[in-house]
C-alpha cells in the first residue's frame, strides 16, 4: 500500500506540472490582454479589437468561409461514408487512405499546389476572381478538415445498422429521399455536428491557406495586428481560445444530448 | 468496423444487375472528384514540378538545388525542431497519460485532461504564438513576476522567447496534449494482470517497466513519435507569428519562396515542397507500420 500512495503522489506531481504548463500561458495571456490602459486592468484591448472595422470584416469573412466549408464538407463526406458502408465496402480502404492524406501533406504544400494549379492560366482559373478564390479557400479548408469530418461521420454510422434500417425502410415502401432525410440523417446528426464544430475551429483562425491566396481572413488579420499592436494580440488570442473551447464544448454537449436516446442493437 | 453481415452483402452483390453496380460506383463519384481536384492533383503538380525545368522538360537540377545553403539550413533547423519537440512531447505526454490512467487519481481528472488535450492540440497557429509572447516575452507575465519578486529577468537568465528554445516550448503546447490523446488507448491496453503476473514471478518494479511495459508500448511510442514529428515539421503559422522570419524553418522558407521567390528560382519551391512531403510521408509510413504491430497487444 505504501507503493500505491507513492505512485499517486508522483501522479499528482506530474499532473500539477502539466497543469502549470497548460494554464500559465492562458492566465498570462488574459492578464496581458487587460493591460492596455496604463496602471489599471481594463478591457480596452477587447474594445479596440471588437470596434476595429477590419476585425469585423475579416472575422465575418472567416465565419462565412467556415460555414461554406461545413456545408461542402457535410455534402461531400456524409453521403460518401453512407454509400461506402451500404454499397461499396470494397472502396473503403481507398477512401480511408484519401481522408488521411491531409494529415500527411502539410497545409502549406496543399495551398502551394492550389495556387499553382488553379492560377489564371489553368483549366479551372479559380484564383482569377475573388469569388473563385473564396470558393477555393473553402474547398481547401474542407480538405484540411476531411480527416476529422470523415472519422466523425463514419463513427456515427458505425453505431447504427444502416443496412438493416435501409432494407426495412425500403420494404415499407420508402424512397431514397425519405430514407436519407428521415432515417439516416437524424441518426448521424450528432456525428455531423461534431465534425462541423471541429471544422469551424480549424477554419476560423487558419493562416497559411488564406495568406497564400490573399484572402481577407481572420488569420492574416491576426498576424497583421501581431506586428503592429502591443495588447490587442493577447485579446485576439483569448478570443480565439474561447472560440476553440466553445466548439469543443458544443461537441461534448451534442454528444451528451444524444446519448440517452436508445440505439439500435447490433 | 465489421459490416453488418458478410453473407447478406454477398447475396445482394450477386443478384445485383450491372446497371445497379454502375450506379453504386457513381455514388462515390462526388467524393472521388473532390479528392482528385483538391488533394491528388495539387500534390501531383508539386511532385511533377519538382522534376521539371521552367520550360517543362525533365530535370534533376531542382533536387540538386536543395543543397543551397539557405535550404540546407532551414532543413536542419526544421529537423532539429521537429525531433526535439517530438521527443519531449512523447515523454511528457506519456507521463501525463500514465499519471491520469495508471496513477490512481480520481476518474474525473482523466476526463478533464483528455477534454483539455483535445482543445490544446487544436490551439496552434497564430493565437498560440501570441499567448507565448504574453507569457514568456519581454513584457510577459513570467518576466514581470520574476522582476518584481526576484529582481531578475528571463533574458538575464539566458532565455529568449524568439529562439529555438522558445519556439520549441510553444510547439510543446500542442505536441504534449496530442501525445496524451494518441497514447491513451495504448496505456489503457496495459493489463493489470501483467503486473500481477510479473510480481508473482518475482519481478521488481523497474524490471516490470523495462521488460513488460516498455516492450509493449514501444511500437506505439515510436509511431506516436513519427506522428508528432510530422505534425511539427509541417507547422508554419506558430513559427511565423512568434519569430517573424528570424528562425527560417523549412516551411517559413517555402512560404517566403512562394510569396516572393527569395531563392530566385521558382522551381526550387516545388523541390522544397516535395522534400517536405517526402519527409512527412515517411514519418507517417513509419507510424502506420508500427501501429499495425502495436495493435496485436491492444485488444
Amino acid at each position: 500500500m505504501r507503493r500505491a500512495r507513492l505512485i499517486r503522489l508522483w501522479a499528482w506531481l506530474a499532473l500539477a506540472a502539466g497543469a502549470t504548463f497548460y494554464f500559465l500561458p492562458l492566465i498570462a495571456t488574459f492578464e496581458f490582454s487587460l493591460r492596455a490602459r496604463r496602471g489599471v486592468y481594463s478591457f480596452d484591448a477587447y474594445a479596440n479589437v471588437l470596434g476595429d472595422p477590419e476585425f469585423q470584416a475579416t472575422f465575418g469573412y472567416s465565419v462565412m468561409v467556415a460555414l461554406v466549408t461545413i456545408a461542402l464538407g457535410v455534402a461531400i463526406v456524409a453521403p460518401t461514408a453512407f454509400w461506402i458502408r451500404l454499397k461499396l465496402p470494397k472502396l473503403r480502404p481507398l477512401v480511408e487512405f484519401l481522408t488521411l492524406l491531409p494529415l500527411v501533406i502539410p497545409p502549406i504544400v496543399i495551398g502551394f499546389g492550389y495556387i499553382r494549379l488553379y492560377d489564371t492560366s489553368s483549366f479551372l482559373p479559380l484564383t482569377g476572381t475573388a469569388r473563385g478564390a473564396d470558393l477555393l479557400l473553402a474547398f481547401g479548408y474542407a480538405t484540411l478538415a476531411l480527416p476529422y469530418m470523415y472519422r466523425a461521420v463514419d463513427t456515427g454510422l458505425r453505431a447504427i445498422d444502416i443496412r438493416t434500417l435501409t432494407e426495412a425502410a425500403q420494404s415499407l415502401g420508402a424512397g431514397w429521399p425519405t430514407i436519407v432525410v428521415k432515417l439516416i440523417l437524424p441518426n448521424i446528426l450528432t456525428a455531423i455536428l461534431s465534425g462541423a464544430f471541429l471544422t469551424f475551429a480549424i477554419a476560423i483562425g487558419e493562416y497559411v491557406l488564406a495568406a497564400l491566396m490573399n484572402r481577407p481572413a481572420f488569420g492574416p488579420y491576426m498576424v497583421l495586428v501581431g506586428g503592429n499592436k502591443a495588447y490587442e494580440p493577447a485579446a485576439l488570442a483569448v478570443i480565439a481560445f474561447v472560440i476553440t473551447w466553445a466548439c469543443m464544448g458544443l461537441i461534448q454537449l451534442v454528444s451528451l444530448w444524444s446519448a440517452p436516446a436508445p440505439r439500435a442493437k447490433p | 468496423m465489421t459490416d453488418a453481415t458478410p453473407d447478406a452483402s454477398r447475396r445482394t452483390r450477386v443478384s445485383e444487375p450491372l446497371a445497379w453496380r454502375v450506379t453504386a460506383w457513381l455514388g462515390a463519384a462526388p467524393f472521388l472528384l473532390f479528392a482528385t481536384l483538391f488533394l491528388i492533383l495539387p500534390t501531383a503538380k508539386i511532385v511533377v514540378g519538382a522534376f521539371q525545368t521552367p520550360q517543362g522538360g525533365f530535370t534533376l537540377e531542382n533536387m540538386a538545388g536543395l543543397l543551397t545553403p539557405a535550404i540546407v539550413d532551414g532543413f536542419v533547423l526544421s529537423l532539429k525542431l521537429s525531433l526535439v519537440t517530438a521527443a519531449c512531447g512523447v515523454v511528457l505526454g506519456l507521463a501525463l497519460a500514465l499519471a491520469v490512467i495508471r496513477g490512481g487519481l480520481p476518474g474525473w481528472v482523466r476526463g478533464a485532461l483528455m477534454t483539455f488535450s483535445g482543445v490544446a492540440s487544436n490551439f496552434a497557429g497564430v493565437p498560440l504564438a501570441f499567448a507565448f509572447i504574453a507569457t514568456l516575452g519581454r513584457l510577459g507575465l513570467v518576466n514581470m513576476l520574476l522582476r518584481d519578486w526576484f529582481g531578475v529577468t528571463l533574458s538575464q537568465m539566458g532565455f529568449n522567447l524568439i529562439s529555438f528554445a522558445g519556439l520549441s516550448l510553444a510547439y510543446l503546447y500542442f505536441q504534449v496534449p496530442l501525445m496524451t490523446l494518441i497514447i491513451a488507448p495504448a496505456v489503457d491496453g496495459l493489463k493489470r494482470e501483467w503486473r500481477e503476473a510479473a510480481e508473482s514471478l518475482g519481478a521488481s518494479s523497474p524490471q516490470y517497466w523495462r521488460m513488460v511495459v516498455l516492450p509493449v508500448l514501444w511500437p506505439s511510442l515510436l509511431g506516436a513519435f513519427a506522428l508528432l514529428f510530422a505534425n511539427a515539421f509541417g507547422a508554419v503559422a506558430t513559427a511565423m507569428a512568434l519569430t517573424g522570419s528570424s528562425l527560417s524553418v523549412l516551411p517559413i522558407l517555402l512560404f517566403a519562396q512562394i510569396r516572393g521567390d527569395v531563392l530566385q528560382n521558382p522551381h526550387l519551391g516545388y523541390a522544397i515542397a516535395f522534400g517536405m512531403i517526402a519527409i512527412t510521408g515517411l514519418a507517417n509510413l513509419i507510424d502506420v507500420t508500427l501501429r499495425a504491430n502495436a495493435e496485436r497487444w491492444i485488444k
